[in-house]
């Protein structure tokens, strides 16, 4: 019969239609795989370019003058090894910006989250999530140019490139964004619980110190960190602010170099591939990331601690 | 009963709750003020550090500032070189960020299977976003300029940027494509249709206003890096453009471009700022204004894509 025949057919366009189109999908799947692997791939090679680098750095440097050594100085005839001039200027000038931006970006988190009416909050979120976009230069240019003079009228003998001031508007650049994540993390606490605080008769305050805060302590611990690993791995400001004088000091008046500040100080000169002084700005990126490594991991195991379920 | 009614402690007094009342609601008060102060000071001082640089960087701006090369003379300098280089290297980002992160998305949340290998990529993405800046610059340097060769070059900076952008990317698209509901995957897959039809056809179409924000937030970002560029070793004072992408002859389109040395807006602001001349600072001041101009005004755009498709989609 012809329509037989017809179907016989159909069927057969049909089904080599699907085995098309199956073979496309499996190709097209591989194919995002791949691009979700780019990911790993990028992590891997980060550590092994951080660590093939830095071993032949520790192959001309003993690990001991590294670490012990209080004199940074490759690019000199003198040369010496020692990271903890670098790591000082690091923490210093972190320890700046978070003295500003925790209190700071806590409390504008906590009055955004349960003080603000809707419409001051749903204004001044967007704003706060722009300011995160703002180029990390523009930030050196208002640390060099404006807080540095105005602090040398509160402070006269304070130097031109000193960390109190790359520290401080660190601390500014990152108030919006440890605001921005720890309001998200108070606005997650559900409301019962705001609620059954306000049924005993707390006070806004009392419910939001005592209730919101420790219920959203693991996504606040989250905001520090994060602002920690900025204020850490923060470049321009401190390039341009603190000075590129590496000065084992924790004094924040005096100017330093940070580990960033330094691989950007080696990076604007020529410096041939496979030198020393090439290989000392990877053993200093390694520290950097080790130094993130440490605040995440105490920041996870804080979130892990405090974890509230309900 | 070991307590009489009339041994009422202290504190449960009439009069020291009433106290103890005002007393809270004081500090509730308090509070408010403080966290209305706090916040108004901090975008009060960013708005004057704005204006100021604006206003700093005035005397500059106008049509020379725009085409004319750095130059020793302040009032001659300008950022031709270092505006062309940026919008050439945010072309190579966005054509490698945007494809590798939104396929990446789609696989992690249309595809993988829920395993210990699909939470190695998710950790992986994560981990990535919170990666200092700068230790892409050296990730850049070891391995695109000199284990691959790019040298110094646009191609260079425009891989390295679009690294630090994917997981921006990624993000992005995966909440736009999770906001989509189970429903019409089910109605389409109903009909007979295969994952990638189902993803192409119904997934992708509803995500795009999320996927398009993520793109420019991410080339928001990518725009105002200086560290990883400066890393990988951009000159700062370049005085030539990099060759022509459009050229006369057949097939009219080159890409000698990307081998070439550059320089980027934020790297030609760094050299200003740094240079002991005050009259430079003027310089970088608009510079600075104009670049920051460009990151609100993708931000700005971001938003107003995000919005626009929102309010078009009703489920």
């Amino acid at each position: 019969m012809v329509s037989t025949a017809a179907t016989k057919s159909n069927d057969l366009v049909l089904r080599s239609g699907l085995r098309y189109r199956k073979i496309r999908d499996r190709i097209i799947e591989t194919l995002l795989l791949a691009a979700g692997l780019v990911a790993v791939f990028t992590t891997l090679a980060i550590v092994v370019i951080l660590l093939s680098e830095s071993s032949a750095f520790f192959e001309h440097v003993s690990l001991k003058d590294f670490l012990t050594d209080t004199m940074w100085t490759p690019l000199f005839a003198d040369a010496h090894y020692g990271i903890l001039p670098l790591v000082a200027g690091t923490l210093t000038t972190t320890m700046v910006a978070l003295v500003v931006a925790v209190p700071v970006g806590t409390i504008i988190a906590i009055y955004l989250s349960e003080f603000a009416s809707h419409r001051l909050r749903e204004t001044v979120k967007p704003i706060l999530e722009l300011l995160g976009a703002v180029p990390t230069v523009v930030y050196g240019y208002f640390a060099l140019t404006a807080v540095t003079p105005l602090l040398q009228k509160l402070m006269p003998e304070l130097p031109g490139f000193n960390m109190l001031s790359a520290g401080l508007v660190i601390g500014l650049m990152i108030v919006p964004y440890v605001a921005s994540v720890s309001e998200d993390a108070m606005r997650s606490v559900p409301r019962y619980m705001r609620e059954g605080s306000y049924a005993m008769g707390a006070t806004r305050l009392q419910t939001a110190l005592r209730v919101v805060v420790p219920g959203a302590f693991s996504g606040l611990a989250a905001a520090f960190i994060l602002g920690i690993s900025r204020a850490v791995g923060e470049t321009m400001v401190v390039a341009i602010a603190a000075g590129m004088q590496p000065n084992f000091t924790f004094d924040p008046r005096e100017q330093a170099a940070t580990i960033t500040a330094y691989i950007v100080q080696v990076s604007l000169g020529d410096l041939p591939h496979g030198s020393i002084g090439y290989q000392s700005i990877f053993a200093a990126g390694l520290v950097l990331m080790l130094i993130t490594l440490i605040f995440n991991v105490i920041g996870f195991s804080l979130t892990r601690k405090f974890r509230e379920a309900y | 009963m070991a307590t009489l009614p009339n041994a009422v402690p202290e504190y449960l007094k009439p009069d020291s709750i009433r106290t103890g009342l005002s007393r809270r609601k004081m500090l509730d008060q308090v509070f408010v003020i403080v966290g209305l102060v706090l916040m108004f000071a901090c975008l009060g001082i960013l708005a004057i550090l704005f204006m100021n640089l604006v206003m700093d960087g005035s005397e500059r701006f106008g049509w020379d500032f725009f085409t004319n090369f750095p130059s020793r003379r302040a009032e001659r300098a300008g950022i031709l070189g270092a505006w062309v280089g940026t919008s050439l290297i945010m072309l190579v980002t966005a054509f490698c960020a945007v494809p590798v992160g939104v396929a990446a998305a789609i696989y992690l949340e249309e595809y993988a299977p829920k395993n210990w290998f699909t939470a190695i990529i998710e950790i992986n993405v994560t981990n990535l976003a919170g990666v200092p800046s700068i230790v892409y610059g050296l990730l850049a340097l070891g391995l695109f300029v000199y284990q691959f060769g790019l040298g110094q070059s646009i191609a260079a900076a425009g891989l390295t940027l679009a690294l630090l952008i994917l997981p921006i990317v990624i993000v992005a698209t995966r909440e736009s494509i999770r906001a989509v509901p189970k429903s019409i995957r089910e109605a389409a897959y109903g009909l007979g249709a295969t994952r990638w039809e189902v993803t192409k056809d119904h997934v992708l179409p509803y995500s795009t206003g999320g996927i398009l924000t993520g793109m420019i937030l991410g080339l928001s970002r990518a725009i105002g890096e200086t560290a990883p560029i400066i890393t990988i070793g951009a000159l700062s004072f370049i005085a030539f453009l990099p060759s022509s992408p459009v050229t006369s002859e057949f097939p009219f389109i080159s890409f000698a471009w990307l081998k070439d040395p550059f320089t980027a807006m934020p790297i030609q602001m760094f050299n200003w700022v740094s240079r002991p001349d005050q009259a430079f600072q003027a310089n970088a001041a608009a510079a600075g204004a104009i670049l920051l101009g460009m990151t609100l005004l993708m931000n700005a755009v971001a938003i107003w894509i995000r919005y626009r498709f929102r309010k078009k989609i009703n489920w």
